[in-house]
């Protein structure tokens, strides 16, 4: 066993997660993939590179997909327990490596279910066939005479055998190409999926076991902190090196153009020597202008951009000459993760292979990226995914595992744990984009939208490391010889960009949606959960709402005259029955309700949301007392799962909607500290109720779908409350009285 | 230099300079996971503990500071095989998403289940007020803690 087989067997067994040693055979070439084959099986097709029977009476399920605190291992352990007709609890998930299992990209757009757990099924529909097929020819019956239960094969006779017994007489039982041919159970048949299985997780978490990045230790690590300029574009002019190296514990300075950090022996010394390196530097008076955010509005407008036509029908018609025309602008903030835990990684370089351990959301990628950072084989690099802190979307967590190969690089033999201090997390992680948006429509006296035109001015929401053309890490452009940023890249429609959920669910005959994507990024853009859908469902759901205003129509009875799909008709009744909405109440100026509608990526979870508001005019607060909201995410794997998911959505969109933006002067990020970035807190949470609805359609995954249409039922509740609109995220109390005054 | 601590009913012995913040100690010299590196600042409750019988941030308190003071964690207060009513009821809510935040959680809620063994909904929300979570898991949290409360009562 090599030097870093062990390094991970030493950790894995404190976690009682069954070691991989098995790695996909190299060099193999794969065939051309039938296209009805699952997404993730089309460049990982081996039986083998999902599923592995143990000698101990257990099974191993590979997933490329990582558990980001969305309870995905535990819905995917439901998925192969159901197939494999195994028990739940001889299942063990071994998440994102690039040492052992499956490519599957990144663990983003609420897709793990439905592509992970689309290979999944399918290899083990496989397995299990093979396995029962194998008994048959043992016992001389046909297959279909066969039944399995619990792992346990039963002939008519009474024989039996396990299937541990039968795959052991054949080594190459389940090896071999998937080929999908095996059919999945039928919904119907389902025992184990479609059940609230508690989490497989959380009682290793909640009762202190090593379970995260951060809880990792390796013989001999050492602990290093960063310190980053003051400022976008600032540079390292000197340093005083010698007054930190002699500090307590001090292992070595790393300094590589732009970058800085230290490493020492005990972490409370590296974080003393980090804030000496701080003192010990000195910058650049160089900046990068920032937008002026009492202005996004106008501000977004004025950089460069590149438009694009996300979506265009009946534009050859002519422009209906009767009828209203209506227009409004709104805004949304430039908003952070904010995750409780700042970003963190371990690297340790040895006998000239790295390992990396991440809570990333793509390995494979970062791997290719620290490798070229690194000038290294991508062979001689390799990812493990780790859990940490909550992972909304690409958050600092590639940053850290560069930063932290950095050092280790620097200090070969030893490991390196790396966390970033909370002003690192909050100024220098990636942004979702302050976004603009302009809707302009018609509207024909029987109260239909004969015209829609909507424009979105926004920054790209899609930065991450392993796109074309540099790196995007962001340490890499601060070394001596710097590594250029990735260009944005294109993503078509219906997973868009900026312009995700741009183009509206709505009939409408006559529309064009422009999406205006800016090149000049000021201020650091990644993608936070939804990308640009929480500002493109704020505007369009804030202005359907506006829009009904304007032909004097019930906001329900409004959207349902523009929906043809039932799927999303019926989540809209359903939420509105739930919360008792009735068509036409007035409000007394302090209370309020709202409702919005979204498909999240026109493609996934279809979801409508009510809200209620309560309005003090005189401070200015907004508190939400209740949330419902009616969801359609097609089969539901884990019912309760699905539940935290769409209530986490909501109390992090409610968050957002009253409280978030990222604070910046036009130099310098401000917002460093909780007391800078507040965040909702336990008196302001709503009471939520939800309703699944009961599909047997294919998943559609739950993790981002509720966020877009709470913001913009809060928002339409608050315009309910008081009559008037307020255009801009977030309604701060500020915002609020400045309105109402 | 070297300093007597005694963590979850245990006496240890422990070199570290005197302001060294406790959470190092226990997470490095100790071993122990519970408490969590959140902001260093005292501000999001990532890291508490229970010392001298208050909740405590341990990012914000030196060891010289710690004293004789006993020191309870999560590990403290029950483990996997036998876990304490909090834990327990916290996994039979599905009280947690990524759980980071639920170590202080839990000691908040333990804190306040010493004062109060049957707070109401809105006692708990004012114990947690200054725990910060991300996920999005309050509700859970609140119904959690009640029904430890209610397992605690019988």
């Amino acid at each position: 066993m090599t030097n870093k087989g062990l390094s991970r067997r030493l950790f894995t067994q404190s976690l009682g997660i069954v070691v991989a040693s098995f790695v996909l055979a190299p060099g193999v070439v794969l065939g051309q993939a039938p296209g009805a084959l699952p997404f993730s099986l089309r460049n990982n097709r081996r039986l083998e590179g999902w599923i592995r029977l143990e000698p101990d009476e257990t099974v191993t399920v590979f997933t490329g997909k990582a558990e980001l605190g969305q309870g995905i291992l535990t819905a995917l352990a439901q998925i192969a327990a159901e197939e494999l007709d195994v028990e739940l609890d001889k299942i063990h998930m071994v998440s994102a490596d690039t040492s052992s299992g499956p490519d599957e990209q990144y663990t983003f757009g609420s897709q793990s279910v439905e592509q992970s757990g689309g290979a999944i099924r399918a290899a083990s529909a496989q397995a299990r066939g093979a396995l029962l097929a194998a008994a048959a020819a043992r016992f001389g019956v046909r297959p279909e005479d066969l039944q399995a239960r619990a792992g346990v094969i039963v002939v008519p006779d009474g024989k039996r055998a396990t299937y541990w017994e039968v795959a052991s007489t054949d080594s190459d039982l389940l090896k071999g190409d998937i080929t999908a041919a095996a059919a999945p159970k039928k919904p119907s048949d389902y025992s184990i999926v479609g059940k609230s299985i508690h989490r497989i997780d959380l009682p290793g978490k909640l009762t202190g076991a090593a379970s995260y990045v951060q809880d990792m230790r390796l013989p001999g690590m050492i602990f290093a902190r960063v310190v980053r300029p003051p400022r976008y574009g600032a540079k390292l002019v000197s340093l005083d090196e010698a007054a930190v190296r002699s500090l307590p514990g001090v292992v070595t300075v790393v300094r590589d153009g732009n970058f800085l950090a230290v490493a020492a022996k005990r972490e409370e010394q590296a974080i003393a020597a980090r804030n000496a390196l701080a003192s010990a530097a000195r910058w650049s008076e160089d900046a990068i202008p920032l937008p002026d955010i009492a202005d996004l509005l106008g501000e977004l407008k004025k950089l460069r951009a590149e438009t694009i036509v996300a979506g265009s029908a009946g534009q050859s018609e002519p422009v209906p000459d009767q009828g209203k025309r209506v227009s409004a602008e709104y805004t949304r903030s430039y908003l952070s993760h904010a995750s409780i835990g700042p970003s963190c990684a371990v690297a340790w370089l040895k006998d000239g292979h790295m390992t990396v351990w991440s809570h990333t959301q793509g390995a494979f990628p970062l791997r290719g990226d620290l490798a070229k950072v690194l000038r290294m084989q991508s062979d001689h690099v390799d990812v493990i995914h780790m859990p940490g802190a909550g992972c909304y979307g690409h958050n600092g967590a590639d940053d850290v595992a560069l930063d932290a190969a950095l050092v280790a690089r620097a200090v070969a033999g030893a490991p390196v744990k790396l966390q970033w201090m909370r002003d690192d997390e909050f100024a220098w992680a990636p942004f979702g984009p302050g976004m603009t948006m302009k809707v302009e429509a018609a509207l024909a006296p029987d109260g239909k939208i004969v015209d829609w035109s909507y424009d979105v001015w926004s920054n790209s929401h899609a930065m991450r490391p392993g796109q074309a053309g540099g790196v995007n890490l962001l340490a890499a452009w601060d070394l001596r010889t710097p590594f250029v940023k990735s260009p944005p890249p294109h993503i078509p429609q219906p997973f868009g960009d900026g312009d995700r959920n741009a183009v509206p669910f709505y009939e409408l005959p006559k529309k064009e949606i422009r999406n205006h994507l800016l090149l000049d990024a000021p201020v650091r853009n990644g993608s936070f959960r939804t990308l640009g859908a929480h500002g493109n469902i704020y505007a369009i759901e804030s202005f359907m709402d506006e829009l009904a205003a304007t032909a004097g129509l019930d906001p329900l009875a409004f959207r349902l005259a523009h929906l043809r799909d039932p799927r999303a008709q019926a989540v809209l009744q359903t939420a509105a029955d739930k919360a008792g909405w009735m068509p036409g109440q007035k409000s007394d100026g302090r209370h309020g309700r709202g409702l919005a509608f979204c498909r999240y990526k026109s493609i996934g979870m279809y979801g409508a949301v009510v809200v209620d508001v309560e309005i003090d005019r005189k401070t200015g607060v907004i508190k939400v007392p209740r949330v419902v909201i009616a969801a359609d995410i097609g089969l539901v794997v884990n019912p309760d799962g699905a539940v935290n998911q769409l209530e986490g959505g909501i109390v992090q969109a409610v968050s957002l909607t009253l409280k978030e933006q990222v604070s910046f002067d036009r130099h310098e990020i401000t917002s460093r500290d909780w007391s800078g970035y507040p965040i909702l807190t336990f008196p302001d949470v709503p009471s939520i109720e939800v309703v699944l609805m009961q599909r047997s359609d294919p998943s559609l995954g739950a993790g981002e779908g509720s966020l877009p249409p709470t913001s913009a039922a809060l928002a339409n509740a608050f315009a309910h409350a008081t009559g008037r609109r307020l255009r801009e995220l977030p309604m701060t109390p500020e915002r609020v009285k400045t309105l109402l005054s | 230099m070297t300093h007597r601590i005694f963590v979850n009913g245990q006496p240890h012995q422990v070199d570290a300079a005197p302001d060294t913040p406790l959470l190092y100690v226990l997470r490095n010299d100790l071993g122990l996971n519970g408490p969590k590196f959140g902001c260093g600042l005292g501000q999001c409750g990532a890291c508490a503990a229970i010392v001298g019988g208050r909740l405590t941030r341990t990012c914000s308190i030196a060891l010289r500071d710690v004293g004789e003071d006993k020191v309870t964690t999560l590990e403290g207060l029950g483990t996997l095989e036998k876990p304490h009513p909090l834990q327990k009821s916290f996994i039979d809510e599905q009280a947690a998403q990524c759980a980071y935040c639920s170590n202080g959680m839990i000691m908040a809620a333990k804190a306040l289940l010493d004062s109060n063994p049957d707070p109401s909904e809105e006692d708990i929300k004012d114990a947690l007020v200054e725990q910060l979570c991300r996920c999005g898991v309050h509700n859970r949290v609140v119904r959690a803690v009640r029904r430890a409360a209610e397992e605690l009562a019988r």
